[in-house]
């Protein structure tokens, strides 16, 4: 397969275990979307010195676009580029970060270190803890 | 350029996500066995699919700079410790989001308090009050 074919199957994967399989449905929650939208920007700016460097190198056959240059850096937008990234980075980029928070968020609702949560603590509401143990 | 270019990058993204957990209260580090958890299965995907794709030439890496810690497979440590150091990054913004703005993640126990509200418990439980 290519690269191509796989990161949309590995999008594919993690977006069917988060809606399907676990239930977690991240992809539905804003706080997900908001998250996403910071670490998106900062994978542009990191894969960029990763790829526009040509510390990593990608062969032409295997993306959308062309293959990373021997002696020049990839385009930085065009030639199925973003960044100097192929694409298919973004699909890759988010299938990790996507798999990675949906069992984090699975875990914590199994009760594997479900708290502290984030943020400074929170007021307990009276008769919470009943609650909780029905 | 040096061969610590791959790995100055990775350290770039640690310190610039590691404030989060002091400044937010993110407790990701913190909840270290639920890290520990998260982090074992993304790893192995991973390393999986950059084993396949360095098999089936999809890319390459400038031997230059990157550690020259080559794993079996052609696969370079800096790799590796990408899929430990990307992940942990998603997170920290993740939690970090949840600290400030109080959104549900989806973990929450039912009847604890998520921004002033109460989450919903099961719908057979009937006492909203």
């Amino acid at each position: 397969m290519t690269y191509t074919e796989l990161a949309v199957l590995g999008v594919a994967v993690v977006v069917v275990l988060d809606l399907g399989v676990l239930r977690t449905r991240l992809l539905r929650r804003r706080v997900f979307w908001t998250s996403y939208a910071i670490v998106v920007f900062f994978q542009l700016v990191t894969n960029g010195i990763l790829t526009g460097l040509r510390i990593v190198r990608y062969d032409g056959a295997a993306i959308v676009g062309s293959s990373t240059p021997l002696d020049a850096p990839p385009p930085f937008l065009g030639d199925g580029r973003i960044a100097f990234a192929p694409v298919e980075d973004l699909l890759f980029g988010f299938a990790l970060v996507v798999l990675t928070q949906v069992l984090w968020v699975w875990l914590g609702r199994r009760g594997v270190q479900r708290t502290p949560y984030s943020g400074p603590p929170r007021i307990a509401m009276p008769g919470a803890a009943e609650d909780a143990r029905r | 350029m040096s061969r610590f270019a791959y790995l100055a990058v990775l350290v770039l993204v640690l310190v610039g996500t590691g404030w989060l957990e002091l400044l937010l209260r993110t407790r990701v580090y913190a909840r270290r066995r639920r890290l520990a958890l998260t982090l074992v299965p993304v790893v192995a995907v991973f390393c999986l699919w950059d084993l396949y794709a360095i098999a089936a030439g999809h890319w390459t890496f400038d031997v230059e700079r990157t550690t020259g810690v080559v794993l079996p497979g052609g696969l370079p440590l800096d790799e590796v410790l990408f899929f430990v150091v990307v992940p942990v990054a998603s997170l920290l913004t993740l939690e970090a989001v949840r600290s400030v703005k109080r959104w549900e993640v989806g973990d929450e126990a039912p009847g604890d308090c998520v921004g002033g509200v109460r989450v919903d418990a099961d719908v057979s439980d009937g006492d909203a009050s």
